[in-house]
């Protein structure tokens, strides 16, 4: 620690004038969630170099510590609102806070990222990813996640929007020498990239618009635009949307999901849908509610149509898998979790027609408590999924069929997972996730999106039951299908593996039970 | 009784099962082993669910039976308060009779179901599903949230779809797919309804919904809240045409199913009508009452229909699936009686509710024993060319079930005449702005219904337990000896059946006991809860 207090404003009163125009001051412990996991990623790939072959597996182990660590990190700024990284002549503006928004986003960014990677260990020596570069990349990734939604301005959320992508596209294409996996990623990138170079060309209509990068200043800036920067203004909100709606896979960025989901390794899969959408939602949120608030009038309709084409698009293509077809269980959870998007963006389109601070912060908490919920149960479906593959590796729907004769407990925890997600009892907390969403569209008076939504909440039942009830039916006969090629990988689920499934049904239960947990966000203060 | 002791007994009544539901699932502890794991586990549910019935008896009896329009027992505690969703229970004169009913035909499944272990998968399953069920019903008519009662009205499919999906008979997968598809899309539509209630309204407990009685409700929002909540809840009476579940769940379910599908989770669909439609969206309920009527009749008269075409000699009719139809006509009077929206027509409905789940739940069981004996439920199969002759093989049965049919065509003194006598009766002067011609032929037609009840109760009588009697082989050329001896009513056949047998007598011989009960707590839901 540096002996620098948190009290940010008094230091810079006190410091001499010359260091005081210049140096901003740096609250570590503010910071240590995201730099934590950076450097554990550093040390992973340095103590790669040095480790022998057979000691690699330690690597998944200093993961994992470093990630429990950084999540560790949140509890001591539970206490208050910290900020850092301010303007030396305007101790008010800054970069860097860690707010209650910032601190529930890097907890599920942080705890998705252990799951995911408990999910990994397993999967590493499967597939014989190079463990080092993995463990590195994830990391990053993370913490570029972890940063975002603490940035208070514009340059910090692109950088850290790209810390966390650029690893992405490497982690999807890390299967060497898989045609898919390469396609995959190059197919992300490509998309990706285009999505940034749009979300930058908004940024800087925005800067020339208002003069400033740092979102409070631009929410005033833009309450007064000079009219004839009223337009370029106005495309620079929409265009700076366009890269965090990437990031969430809403429509019309949504067809790279499926093929990069298919192709990637699975637990790679179930980083991007969890950890890829809370960077993208935490961003669109930030900079819709504090940078564009005068704006709403724009971006409220824009992402209400958004999220109405996102959920309808990802349910009705989920509807349409044949469960025969390679690799349709992770194509599901691919569309599925594009319609999810959908849902999430609903309580931030509320938010721009909200007219108090309360009714906003309502809209944003209910984005929140549905993001944690989908979190938890969406990485345990992708860790029965990451279960699954081991034996069957075509991982096709039809492989479920009589999971639960097999496999007991894996087949009732996916089950609870994919009633979560459709929204049904025993998933509770996934039927009150949906009402705090659906309650936030009817008090925003988006009568029409709440229609939208319960139908696709209807339609997304179908394939989710057919799913479950596919758990429980008598198996099919003996695995005709494994083509030439495909060994037939251990079944033991292994240690790992096990954990991340039970963590995230624990977590699942424990969220049905007590609701509360995550619905208070809903009615509490984050913003 | 105090209150304390009351709200404890409620609380038990909807716990225990539950608790019970994931004992089954333990080992069995030391001392209590029995013969077996099997035998244990089957044992198990009889003691829970016996303890759940002697909880609920005690309910009753610490019930004040002089302010039955008062909710008792209540437990009102927070549970999410972000959503202002509150763990609400409580019991009144329209609940209590419902909650007697589901704890009595679980604890009677639970005693067939020892003595007779479903053959399937394992009876460790088979009970907690079973208790699961049991809980779910009964929370689901003793919560006073409408979240809550979504929850446990859901609850329910679960174990039911295992129940039939598992333990069922021919073509079970298909049935169970379709049972749950259905009730799970009608619930959700259910759930849009009780959203904007709830939303709009401002809270989702029922109790100070009702006593709103619709005034914090635009009428716009009224009709679209009832719309959904009637089509979710007509999927589960069953209304027709929603119906179409219906008769393959129950052919495909095994007894104790049929017996609790018909009994017990059918009449969750008319108990919402009544405490959530009538009181809370008063608007929706009068505009819809016509049309709710006019689906009730044409399902009385379908059910009748069908029936008749199944109990046809050649038509091989199966008997479980007849029983299926006629539960869809006599739903139909109850369904009627609330689109009345009088009480003697509201009362009339939760009487035949109750008539329903005891008769219907003895014809089940009857099949079921039926079915075990000469293996199959296909009339024409059992009655060959002449008759089943029950009557001469086994008499007793071959009594029970005539005793079945014709409490099931509504002889007056039995159970069945009561509700929908009191349904039509409703009919005949249905409440103030809904046309009377209309009601009157529905009235006209609904009677007319009964008629065709009682032809093809008749039937069924004639074909199965008349017929000549196979100790005289030589009245059989053309089947000689192909009638095996029947067992006769075994005794814990007896102890499953015979409460049910003197509790239809008893409803039958004395309605005010259940009209009591009811009357006062309807007159207030049909006020407004004043």
């Amino acid at each position: 620690m540096t002996p620098i207090a948190p009290g940010t404003s008094g230091l810079a009163a006190d410091a001499p004038a010359l260091a005081g125009s210049l140096v901003q001051s740096v609250d570590w412990l503010a910071i240590a969630p995201p730099t934590i996991a950076a450097v554990a990623a550093l040390v992973c790939l340095v103590a790669d170099l040095f480790l022998p072959e057979h000691r690699k597996p330690l690597l998944g182990s200093l993961a994992i510590g470093g990630l429990a660590l950084a999540a560790l990190s949140l509890l001591p700024l539970l206490d208050g609102d910290r900020s850092t990284f301010c303007l030396t002549s305007d101790a008010e503006v800054c970069s860097y806070t860690a707010d209650s928004f910032a601190l529930v986003i890097q907890f599920l960014v942080l705890g998705g990222a252990l799951l995911t990677a408990l999910l990994s260990i397993s999967n590493i020596a499967d597939l014989k990813l190079p463990a080092g570069e993995f463990w590195f990349l994830l990391l990053s990734s993370a913490s570029g996640a972890a940063l975002l939604p603490a940035s208070r301005d514009l340059a910090t959320l692109v950088i850290a929007l790209e810390v966390a992508s650029l690893p992405a596209f490497a982690l999807v294409g890390l299967r060497r020498g898989d045609r898919l996996s390469s396609e995959a990623a190059l197919k992300f990138f490509l998309s990706s990239v285009t999505a940034t170079a749009v979300m930058l060309l908004g940024v800087s209509f925005v800067y020339a618009a208002t003069g400033s990068l740092h979102l409070s200043r631009i929410a005033e800036g833009l309450g007064h635009v000079d009219p004839r920067l009223d337009t370029l203004a106005q495309a620079g909100v929409v265009l700076t949307l366009v890269g965090f709606a990437f990031k969430t896979a809403a429509v019309p960025f949504h067809f790279w999901v499926p093929d990069t989901y298919v192709g990637a390794p699975v637990p790679v899969a179930a980083y991007l849908s969890v950890i890829g959408k809370a960077v993208g939602f935490s961003g669109l949120i930030l900079v819709t509610v504090l940078a564009f608030p005068s704006y709403a009038d724009v971006w409220g309709p824009v992402v209400a149509v958004l999220a109405a084409l996102t959920m309808t698009a990802g349910n009705a293509a989920a509807l349409r898998q044949r469960p025969e077809r390679p690799f349709s269980a992770v194509r599901l959870l691919a569309w599925s979790s594009v319609a999810q998007a959908g849902y999430l963006l609903v309580p931030i389109a509320a938010a721009g027609y909200g007219d108090s601070d309360r009714e906003i912060s309502h809209a944003v908490g209910s984005t929140v408590a549905y993001a944690l919920m989908y979190a938890a149960v969406n990485l345990g479906a992708f860790a029965v999924a990451a279960l699954v593959a081991r034996s069957r590796p075509g991982n096709r729907l039809t492989d479920y069929r009589g999971l639960y004769a097999t496999r007991p407990a894996a087949a009732l925890a996916l089950g609870f997972f994919l009633l979560c997600l459709a929204g049904l009892p025993p998933g509770i907390i996934g039927l009150f996730a949906k009402v705090a969403v659906f309650s936030a569209a009817v008090d925003a008076g988006l009568g029409w999106l709440a229609v939208v939504m319960a139908v696709n909440v209807v339609i997304a039942l179908y394939y989710y039951l057919q799913w479950t009830a596919a758990l429980f039916r008598t198996p099919a006969d003996a695995p005709a299908d494994a083509p030439l090629g495909e060994t037939a990988l251990p079944r033991t689920a292994g240690a790992p593996l096990t954990a991340a499934i039970g963590l995230a049904a624990v977590l699942g239960i424990a969220l049905s039970g007590a609701p509360q947990l995550v619905l208070r966000f809903a009615s509490g203060t984050l913003l | 009784m105090n209150h304390t002791a009351l709200q404890v007994l409620l609380l038990a009544l909807v716990v225990l099962p539950l608790l019970g539901s994931v004992a089954a699932l333990l080992p069995a502890p030391p001392g209590l082993r029995g013969r077996g794991p099997e035998q244990a586990v089957l044992r198990h549910g009889v003691t829970v669910t016996g303890a759940v019935l002697a909880v609920a008896i005690a309910l009753t009896a610490g019930f004040d039976h002089d302010r039955p329009a008062r909710m008792q027992a209540q437990t009102d505690v927070s549970w999410i308060p972000a959503l202002d969703i509150r763990i609400h229970l409580g019991v009144d004169g329209v609940s209590l009779p419902l909650l007697v009913l589901t704890a009595l035909l679980t604890f009677l499944c639970a005693l067939y179901g020892y003595f007779n272990p479903p053959a399937g998968g394992s009876p460790k399953a088979f009970v907690s599903l079973l208790l699961l069920l049991e809980g779910g019903t009964l929370a689901s008519f003793a919560v006073l949230d409408l979240m809550l009662f979504f929850l446990a009205f859901e609850m329910v499919l679960i174990p039911m779809y295992f129940l039939i999906h598992r333990w069922g008979g021919a073509e079970r997968e298909r049935a169970a797919w379709r049972f749950i598809l259905y009730t799970l899309l009608g619930s959700v539509v259910m759930l849009l309804g009780l959203l904007l209630v709830g939303l709009k309204g401002g809270t989702f407990d029922m109790v100070a919904l009702a006593s709103d009685n619709g005034s914090g409700l635009s009428h716009t929002t009224q009709l679209i809240a009832a719309l959904a909540i009637i089509t979710g809840l007509a999927v589960k009476a069953p209304m027709w045409p929603l119906h179409s579940w219906l008769p393959d769940a129950h052919t495909a379910a095994p007894t104790v199913g049929s017996v609790l599908l018909a009994g017990v989770l059918l009449k969750m669909g008319t108990y919402g009508l009544v405490r959530i439609v009538l009181p809370m969206t008063p608007d929706g309920a009068h505009t819809y009452a016509p049309y709710l009527a006019a689906f009730a009749v044409i399902g009385i008269l379908y059910g009748s229909l069908a029936c008749l075409a199944l109990a046809r000699s050649g038509a091989k009719g199966d008997l479980k699936r007849l029983i299926a139809y006629s539960s869809v006509g006599h739903m139909g009077f109850v369904l009627l009686g609330i689109a009345t929206l009088t009480p003697t027509g509201v009362n009339g409905a939760l009487f035949a509710n109750i008539a329903h789940g005891l008769i219907t739940g003895l014809l089940f069981f009857l099949v079921g024993a039926l079915k075990d004996r000469t293996g199959t439920t296909d009339l024409d199969q059992l009655s060959g060319s002449s008759g089943a002759a029950l009557y001469g093989r086994a008499p007793r049965l071959g009594g029970l079930l005539a005793f079945g049919a014709v409490a099931s065509l509504g002889l007056p003194g039995l159970a069945g005449f009561w509700g929908e006598m009191l349904a039509m009766f409703g009919a005949f002067e249905p409440a103030e702005g809904l046309s009377r011609p209309a009601f009157l032929t529905f009235m006209a037609l609904a009677g007319f219904g009964t008629l065709l009840t009682a032809a093809y109760m008749l039937i069924v009588v004639r074909r199965v337990c008349m017929g000549d009697h196979p100790a005289e082989p030589g009245q059989h050329p053309a089947e000689p000896g192909a009638r095996p001896a029947l067992a006769d009513v075994r005794g814990h056949e007896a102890a499953a059946w015979s409460p049910l047998v003197a509790l239809t007598v008893l409803t039958g011989l004395w309605p005010a006991a259940l009209l009591g009960l009811s009357d006062p707590a309807v007159q207030q839901l049909l006020a407004g809860g004043k």
